[in-house]
């Protein structure tokens, strides 16, 4: 069938299998490798991407259901040269090792931040228990996020 | 000539932003599958069912006959399927670490996921649907997990040669003896766990046939020194395989043996076609490489003052089906079995079997951080005996430079332990009170010691270049896999600090077997310490070499020449990098170099009977406290406080180094707490991460890593390793608060709360 939605602000127009998910899709047709493949089982968040605003595991969607939907990845927010607020806290806090969740954690903690979930460490945490890092231990992602929301002046 | 600098540094020391950071941050890194090329199949693999059974019969023709399939490939497909291992991308032998293992399986499966077939085909689609219609007829045969059962006379064989994969014997002094004059002897058991890495990244690579008939693999490895194995399955020269490293999303030795690249090799000699293979989550966890199990015996005795008068002990390791690195990993558990602490007479019977499991290799702490938990208990045991603290006790063990293990090593540089239980101590404060009624507060301390650096027989070299371009541009070219530790960017900050360049304006290469000097694999907390002096080394050589031609140009003493600002300098007086490697091209004055570091051999490897002495570069020593809260009623244990010392000797960069800690002290928490690969039977039942439980943000405390330079260590600068050596004291700091908590000791990892609300 045919699928018709917005990446990034691109339209695109491409035939879709019907079992294909939303991270095949993004990967494979639409050329966002910046959205990992984890674990495929929704769990590990690495390829978290916002669904019309809204942050979810695009292993768990399938492509199908984007259809008129705008998908928008970490490169929707951040670039090398023009790094969003959170983005630059992670890189300057340390936050970023091997750097494979590093894009599902900005789009979570940006969401985080966003509604209001990100008041003192623990809702940050809880926030981000749906993206696993196995590297850093959490801790300087955690105080990046309570920066970032510190500059939004969001609580 | 010295190439170390006395003068204080200037961007070692930093906590730079790491350059790959940037890019990462961005989502525009291209890991191992964020690439592809034209034409190219999709590779997947079919896998054993079974635990241990003869292959009767593996049918493919149905499969091939897929449309769209391009290859189905069995053991006999394979130009050379059996792989001896020696240690990876090491170019000395080393006799008694020889290990064998298959490339496909060979008429037996020995471990549930063991990999039978490969189908290419042009769509992932495709292959998949090929891979159902392998028609594989099996004959059980008896499955054997436990590795003392295992080692017993009578027991179902893994291999027919038998199940003892490695043994390790050492006898210090008189154990006997000293045990029957003790004060007081301590005797407990302890048990550790199968364990998965559980990177971020599955396991994953491509890989294509390029000019000159060069297969190359680019792919997701600590090890780009693979390439030579990989020559020897194709039977191919070495010259005709060369493996690329991406930046890798995590390693912790679970990307150290080979993963995908023999399987991509083998499509692409076969095809002539590219090929990419990306394994799922599930087959991550179900059959890559595991931590090895470990059963540990101890018995300690002490005199009246709690000091340590002899170490009785015995370890059974579980191997898995394959040997993979066990004889290694077996020899660092052997050798840090007696803890960080003085002993005069110890004894210890070490062996590891081949069992129906997943195989055991290389995980972060490889063996020394396994025997943590039983040493530590030891000495907690022993102070609860003597009615001493528990850090008292430790302290009146301390090892101190000048001291010999019982292996024959002598420590010949700074041993920091009582440094650092003082510096725990300070920061630890009074024992918080329990948050509600009914709830009961622990609190445990642990040390622990972790080589760093490869294994002194093996006679470890890394290499590297580093060289201007014409227009004054600093590079570095250089063999290190970046598994995300930062290994790229602490080698740009020492060309810089050594060069006088900002480490944002250089550029490194790295990870490429052909192109990039070799320098030995990501593994052993070795890259700093090895990459590290050869960088350091060939950037020193560069400075030298340019300095008689910056003299002439600044009308100076060579001597007085400093080099800095990006450029050298006399005085208020200043050449640019760009204006001197112009007039060094002119001249014919090199402007690049490549060096090899040799690290300091050490005692020869004999034989069997006769390895001991010095078998480790150094140590890296820590001591970490935990206070935790238990719910005695549902056995739920929070994690109140957590505080990690280390002597990293000099930290290149801190930010890098709280990383590591952090890191490591919250994979060590998963372990002490929740991670368990659970086998039925050999049949691997988490094969999900809703099943195999890695802390999130929420189980993670809060760090507080304490970092003490002691400016003692042989990495450069005086560093010392810090990538391994901070997860093994996390399980025994937390068996000992535990213990505190609940008045009796869990010996079994993980404590999970269904064991602790049993105990």
């Amino acid at each position: 069938m045919m699928l018709e939605l917005l990446v990034n602000g691109r339209r695109l127009r491409e035939p879709v299998e019907p079992h294909v998910t939303l991270l095949r899709f993004l990967r494979d047709q639409a050329g966002a490798s910046e959205v990992k493949y984890g674990c495929g089982e929704g769990v590990c968040g690495a390829c978290t991407v916002f669904l019309d605003a809204v942050a979810v595991n695009a292993c768990s969607v399938l492509a199908v259901q984007a259809e008129g939907a705008h998908v928008e990845t970490v490169s929707a927010f951040g670039d090398v040269a023009s790094l969003h607020p959170l983005q630059q806290e992670l890189i300057e806090r340390g936050a970023v090792q091997c750097g494979f969740c590093t894009p599902g954690v900005v789009l979570g903690s940006i969401e985080a931040v966003r509604l209001g979930l990100a008041g003192d460490r623990m809702t940050i945490r809880r926030s981000l228990a749906g993206n696993l890092c196995r590297c850093t231990g959490y801790g300087k992602i955690v105080e990046a996020v309570e920066a970032y929301r510190d500059r939004e002046g969001a609580a | 000539m010295s190439v170390v600098d006395e003068r204080p540094a200037r961007v070692v020391g930093r906590a730079l932003v790491r350059h790959d950071a940037l890019e990462k941050v961005a989502g525009r890194t291209r890991y191992a599958a964020d690439f592809g090329l034209p034409g190219m199949l999709h590779a997947v693999l079919k896998r054993a069912d079974l635990p241990h059974a003869r292959l009767l019969r593996v049918d493919t023709s149905a499969a091939k006959a897929v449309p769209g399939v391009a290859s189905v490939l069995t053991a006999k497909d394979v130009p050379e399927n059996t792989v001896w291992v020696d240690v990876p991308g090491q170019t000395f032998q080393v006799g008694a670490l020889k290990a064998r293992t298959n490339v496909l399986a060979d008429g037996v499966v020995r471990y549930h996921g063991e990999p039978i077939a490969i189908v290419a085909a042009e769509t992932e689609d495709a292959a998949l649907a090929s891979l159902e219609l392998i028609d594989v007829e099996y004959e059980e045969l008896p499955v054997v997990t436990d590795p003392e059962a295992a080692l017993e006379e009578g027991a179902p064989l893994v291999h027919e040669q038998g199940n003892l994969i490695a043994s390790w014997q050492l006898h210090e002094g008189n154990v006997d003896a000293a045990l029957t004059a003790a004060h007081a002897v301590v005797e407990q058991s302890y048990e550790t766990q199968f364990v998965d890495h559980a990177y971020l990244e599955p396991e994953a690579g491509v890989a294509w046939l390029d000019t000159d008939g060069v297969i190359t693999v680019r792919a997701a490895t600590q090890v780009i020194e693979h390439f030579r194995d990989l020559a020897r399955i194709l039977r191919v020269p070495d010259n005709r395989v060369r493996v690329i490293a991406p930046y890798v999303g995590g390693g912790f030795g679970g990307k150290e043996d080979m993963t995908v690249e023999p399987f991509l090799a083998l499509v692409v000699q076969r095809t002539g076609c590219p090929v990419k293979m990306v394994w799922s989550r599930s087959e991550s966890l179900l059959a890559r490489e595991k931590r090895h199990p470990m059963k540990l015996r101890y018995r300690t005795a002490c005199d009246a003052e709690g000091r340590l008068l002899a170490q009785d002990i015995g370890i059974v390791a579980d191997g898995g089906a394959y040997a993979l690195l066990s004889a290694l990993v077996l020899l660092y558990a052997t050798t840090c079995s007696q803890g960080p602490y003085r002993c005069p007479n110890v004894r210890i019977d070490a062996r590891v079997a081949y069992t129906n499991h997943t195989p055991a290799s290389a995980m972060r702490g490889f063996g020394a951080m396994q025997v943590a938990l039983g040493y530590e208990g030891q000495m907690d045991l022993l102070a609860a005996e003597l009615g001493l603290d528990p850090l008292e006790l430790r302290r009146r063990n301390f090892l101190e430079r000048g001291d010999t293990l019982a292996v024959g090593q002598t420590l010949d540089t700074h041993v920091a332990l009582s440094d650092l239980a003082d510096r725990v101590e300070a920061a630890l404060g009074p024992k918080p009170e329990p948050s509600k009624r009914g709830r009961r507060v622990g609190r445990g301390v642990a040390c622990n010691l972790q080589p760093y650096g490869r294994c002194v027989w093996l006679n470890d070299w890394a290499s590297a270049w580093v060289g201007f371009e014409l227009d004054g541009t600093l590079v570095v070219r250089i063999g290190v896999p970046d598994i995300g530790g930062g290994q790229a960017s602490s080698l740009v900050q020492l060309a810089g600090e050594v060069l006088g360049v900002d480490p944002a304006d250089v550029v490194i290469h790295i990870g490429d077997s052909a192109l990039t000097p070799l320098t030995g694999t990501t593994t052993a907390t070795r890259q700093l310490y090895m990459s590290g002096n050869a960088v350091l080394q060939a950037a020193g050589e560069l400075r030298e070499e340019l300095r008689p031609l910056a003299a002439e140009l600044l009308e100076a003493e060579p001597d007085d020449v400093e080099f800095a600002g990006g450029g050298a300098c006399y005085g208020e007086r200043h050449v640019a990098f760009r204006d001197l490697i112009a007039a060094a091209a002119k001249r014919q004055v090199p402007w690049h170099r490549l060096s090899i570091f040799r690290a300091p051999g050490g005692d020869a490897w004999r034989s069997e009977a006769s390895w001991r002495g010095r078998v480790f570069p150094d140590f890296t020593y820590g001591c970490h406290a935990v206070d935790l809260e238990l719910d005695p009623e549902t056995g739920r244990i929070d994690v109140l406080r957590y505080l990690a010392a280390h002597d990293v000797g000099r930290a290149i960069n801190p930010q890098s180094v709280e990383g590591q800690i952090e890191g490591a002290v919250v994979m060590g928490l998963g372990y002490a707490l929740s991670e368990r690969v659970i086998y039925e039977d050999g049949i691997n039942l988490t094969g999900a991460f809703a099943q195999y439980l890695i802390p999130t943000a929420v189980e993670a405390p809060e760090i507080e890593p304490i970092v003490v330079e002691s400016g003692e260590g042989v990495g450069p600068f005086s560093a010392r390793g810090i990538g391994e050596p901070p997860v093994g004291a996390v399980a025994p700091a937390v068996a000992g608060a535990l213990a505190d908590a609940l008045g009796r000791r869990l010996t079994v990892l993980p404590f999970t709360p269904e064991r602790v609300a049993e105990a």
